[in-house]
């Protein structure tokens, strides 16, 4: 008896030890209980275990010796889109979102990596075998995806493990975007050479959004480049709280990148941008890499940001004449903080009817792979975003990051609603397309 | 009591999703708002109607389990922490906003909705319902009545009990109670409404209320003005008070509290100033016009250095910041914070300023204090760090200062955040043996085998 006591003692100290070096970031947590207000999971379950102010006590339970990080401790971190609500209106400051990222890190050193997810991100972490997985995904995507006319979505018509039969996800391309375009995309007298990054869904799955990126550098001077070697960004395996390999990619990305020797590198993903952006925080314990991280950090845009910053025609616009509203997505608007651009590009477009949605910068619900292992959960917050996107009457529905794209046309194809989910790109290409054909 | 079988119990009352007994549960229904108050629960049970909530209660009677209700868990007197484990009642379930009733302009709700989602609701019926507390878009309805909550409008329009007519009740013993009701003059026996209110938990399980609606004002003017001494800054608020206007809001924040902000913020504020003074009046636009020229001119006659007026609602929020970010800036300061709101009569308040301001010297803590000058509840706010323990016995001398500080100028403990815990040890000194009797009487009659929030208010009983 006496034995098994000081195990389980033992057991919560190296537990503990864990999370010895964020126990000061967790002490400016005063348990308030602001951040009820805005957590999307929490207004669902109203369990203090959904909101940041119970993950963070969890936390200090565990500190302080109380509980062991128990597969319970792993299952309440895992509740958590990372949408960065708590943080942004905390009173204390907290940065609740990376703190919880460290509670999943430290339930990883405890308990090891989930089967699935090893699997995948054993995949993910060998580029050459994951773009290969994708792409016959891509291939086969007839044999396992209905199409849905209209919506670039399809319903899954075989049961694919972790994914709800009746979801709408986008369709797997063809042929990547990648693979559609050589490395380089001249433009004569160039202002800019722009390397692209892509990210994984907009490369294998959203490859029309791609497209528009591209076709918008250019049609403004750019010369675009798309390393051919970049990889994921990383962010599924860093918000799962695998650190080290995230910053195998972050280090992978910061050589392809370093190799290309362009002026800026932009995405269209806000999260992906966001995670180009973070790498230096990411790689703060290897300083030299930190550095390398910086400079590239420094010359990463998000591309609506780019536009605005460098400049874009609108004298040669075609118009769209559609009333069009906007979600920000999290790491849109509480990550890299970038909301007024994508409007003043929407509202540049004539004929474009803009509208405001209510609770815009609310989350959609998606949260990365939150949305596979919390499906009900996460179409309920969603549903609340539907509600808001009807109000509007808006014909098209704008959101820079895929995955929130994803989350919200299964929505819309759920809740039966008429509209359509394009980046804002989309809307400005389709109205350089549009002059073109009127010229 | 086997654990196991209180929870297998519970199950059979509410069902097996509406029960927790995990340890990591446990743990998150261990705390609240208040720092250093942790107590582990057997069992956290979601009821969501009266009927089972009675059940419960005569499951826990009979078994003498203590009972522990708990709506949003942001109180600061560790109002919801479990004591003596047993069960915690978690009433977010009665969620629904039933009905509001437009002729006698009467809303009945249920006890877990949150007070701003009341407020959201009744909007389009151009109807408020004042009591606002800092945490109106968390606190639960149940919870604000439990702690009678004030908030930033109490000066005119009054407190959580001021808005309360009606309540559905489970008492200690299951059995359940309509107080009150739609009628404006009810006295119709002894208030139980009004006894309910601000019980903090711990004479019954409040279920559902009628609440009194008031038609929203329909202009306001705000104003910020500056003052080089504290008593220049009291007595503008006797002067504003003297001239027969009582504003809707009337808040007052002092030195540390401007430093901090400014520090934080850098939105111009005046660091050397000893106080600055919010002021906000509302109703009738005509008379809101008169009444703001009136505030002027006493502010003018009180030596007021500087006063700015709000042309515009956003010109508004940016002049209120500072009242906005007064408890998140000192928050920041250090890990723990303790928000108190020790309250005197209004005409006390530069007294009561300065014996914050050596108490905060003479221990050596870090003390802001702003709160609403207009009804004398003011929020000294005590940062420190709970880990130091050298540090907290300091924060407790200091603390001890300000309440028989408080007390001695004639105010309470408590303006709006209840007794709970945390004040206990001054509640004798104020209302002496006798006036503790007659509470702790009281409570035993209505529950006599003390299983009701147990160790709350009134300490032993
Ligand atoms: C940052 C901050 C600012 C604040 N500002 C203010 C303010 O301006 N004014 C103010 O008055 N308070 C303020 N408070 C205190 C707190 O928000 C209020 O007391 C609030 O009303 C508590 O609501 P809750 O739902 O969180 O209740 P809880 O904390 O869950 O419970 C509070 C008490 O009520 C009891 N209780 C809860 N529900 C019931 C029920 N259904 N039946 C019977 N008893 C019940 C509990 O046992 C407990 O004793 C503030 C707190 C914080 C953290
Ligand atoms: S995380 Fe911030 S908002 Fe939430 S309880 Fe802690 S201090 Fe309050
Ligand atoms: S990041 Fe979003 S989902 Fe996660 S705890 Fe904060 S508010 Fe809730
Ligand atoms: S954030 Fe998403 S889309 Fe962007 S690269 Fe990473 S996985 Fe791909």
């Amino acid at each position: 008896m006496e034995e098994k006591k000081l195990t389980a003692e033992s057991l919560n100290n190296s537990d503990a030890a864990l999370l010895q070096d964020i126990e000061d970031a967790l002490a400016n947590c005063m348990k308030c209980g602001n951040c009820q207000a805005g957590c999307p999971i929490y207004r669902e379950t109203k369990k203090e275990f959904s909101v940041a102010r119970g993950k963070i006590s969890l936390m200090q339970a565990v500190l302080s010796g109380k509980l062991p990080i128990s597969e319970e401790f792993d299952t309440i971190m895992a509740s958590c889109l990372n949408c960065k609500t708590c943080s942004a209106n905390c009173p204390c400051g907290v940065k609740a979102d990376d703190l919880i990222l460290r509670g999943r890190n430290a339930a990883i050193k405890a308990r090891g990596l989930h089967p699935v997810k090893k699997t995948i991100f054993s995949l993910l972490s060998n580029r050459p075998l994951f773009n290969a997985a994708l792409r016959m995904g891509g291939m086969f995507g007839w044999l396992t995806f209905k199409d849905i006319p209209d919506k670039n979505a399809v319903f899954s018509r075989f049961p694919v493990p972790g994914m709800d039969p009746n979801r709408a996800t986008a369709p797997l391309a063809s042929k990547p975007l990648r693979s559609q375009y050589p490395e380089v995309i001249k433009t004569a007298g160039a202002k800019h050479r722009v390397a692209f990054f892509t990210g994984c869904t907009i490369n294998f799955m959203y490859t029309d959004m791609g497209k528009a990126v591209i076709d918008v550098l250019t049609e403004n001077g750019n010369e675009v480049v798309l390393p051919g070697k970049q990889h994921c960004c990383g962010t599924p395996v860093h918000v799962s709280g695998c650190f080290d390999l995230a910053n195998e990619m972050a280090k992978h990305n910061i050589e392809v990148f370093e190799e290309c020797r362009a002026d800026y590198i932009v995405g269209a993903c806000g999260s992906c941008v966001e995670a180009l952006k973070d790498y230096p925080k990411w790689l703060k314990d290897e300083p030299e890499w930190q550095e390398r991280a910086q400079r590239l950090a420094d010359r990463v845009r998000e591309i609506s940001e780019f536009l605005v910053e460098t400049g874009y025609h609108t004298d040669n616009l075609g118009r769209i004449d559609k009333r069009v509203t906007m979600h920000d997505p999290c790491h849109m608007v509480r990550g890299i903080k970038i909301t007024e651009q994508p409007r003043q590009i929407l509202k540049s477009i004539p004929g474009v009817d803009f509208v405001e949605m209510k609770e815009h910068d609310r989350c959609c619900g998606s949260g990365g792979s939150f949305c596979l292992a919390h499906y009900e959960l996460s179409r309920q917050i969603n549903d609340r975003k539907c509600k808001n996107i009807a109000a509007t009457n808006a014909d098209y529905v704008c959101a820079s990051c895929p995955s929130c794209r994803m989350h919200i046309t299964d929505g819309i194809v759920q809740n039966h609603m008429p509209q359509t989910v394009y980046h804002p790109i989309q809307l400005l290409a389709a109205a350089y397309q549009k002059g073109r054909e009127k010229a | 009591m086997e654990k196991m079988q209180l929870a297998a119990a519970m199950e059979k009352i509410v069902g097996k999703e509406n029960v927790l007994y995990s340890p990591e549960a446990l743990y998150e229904y261990s705390y609240d708002a208040t720092p250093g108050h942790s107590y582990m629960p057997d069992v956290v049970v979601s009821p969501g109607t009266a009927q089972e909530v009675s059940e419960i209660m005569k499951y826990a009677n009979e078994h003498k389990i203590p009972v522990y209700p708990r709506g949003s868990g942001t109180n600061l007197s560790a109002g919801t922490a479990p004591l003596d484990g047993g069960i915690v009642l978690l009433m977010l379930r009665f969620n629904k906003i039933i009905d509001v009733d437009l002729e006698n302009l009467i809303a009945e709700v249920e006890v877990g909705v949150i007070v701003q989602e009341i407020n959201d609701h009744i909007a389009q019926y151009g109807l408020i319902y004042p009591p606002d507390p800092g945490t109106v878009k968390t606190a639960s309805l149940g919870g604000t009545i439990a702690e009678n909550s004030g908030g930033l409008r109490g000066l005119k329009y009054g407190i959580t009990k001021n808005y309360v007519q009606g309540l559905e009740v489970v008492l200690a013993n299951g059995d359940i109670i309509h107080t009150g009701g739609k009628n404006v003059k009810d006295v119709s026996g002894y208030d139980m409404t009004k006894l309910f209110t601000g019980s903090e938990g711990t004479l019954g399980i409040v279920t559902k209320a009628l609440l009194k609606l008031v038609p929203a004002p329909e202009a306001a003017k705000s104003m910020i003005a500056v003052f080089d001494t504290l008593e220049d800054a009291g007595n503008a608020v006797s002067g504003i008070i003297a001239a027969k206007i009582i504003p809707a809001t009337l808040e007052i924040l002092d030195n540390a509290t401007i430093r901090t902000v400014e520090d934080f913020m850098h939105v111009g504020l005046p660091v050397d100033a000893a106080a600055i003074l919010l002021i906000e009046v509302d109703g009738h636009p005509i008379v809101v016009d008169d009444e703001a020229k009136k505030v002027l001119a006493v502010l003018k006659e009180n030596n007021s250095r500087e006063v700015t007026l709000a042309k515009s609602p956003e010109h508004k929020e940016q002049l209120w910041t500072a009242r906005r970010m007064a408890l998140p800036c000192l928050a920041k300061l250090r890990p723990t914070t303790f928000v108190e709101d020790a309250t005197i009569p209004r005409s006390k308040i530069p007294q009561f300023l300065k014996i914050v301001t050596k108490a905060s010297a003479d221990h050596n803590v870090t003390i802001g204090t702003f709160g609403h000058a207009g009804d004398g509840n003011m929020h000294p706010t005590i940062v420190c760090d709970l880990r130091d323990e050298a540090e907290m016995q300091r924060v407790h001398d200091a603390m001890d200062d300000i309440f028989k500080g408080a007390l001695a100028l004639g105010g309470t403990l408590s303006g709006e955040h209840g007794i709970g815990l945390g004040k206990l040890p001054w509640m004798e000194q104020q209302h002496g043996k006798e006036g503790m009797n007659a509470m702790k009487a009281v409570k035993r009659a209505l529950d006599p085998n003390l299983i009701l929030n147990p160790g709350k208010l009134l300490g032993e009983c």
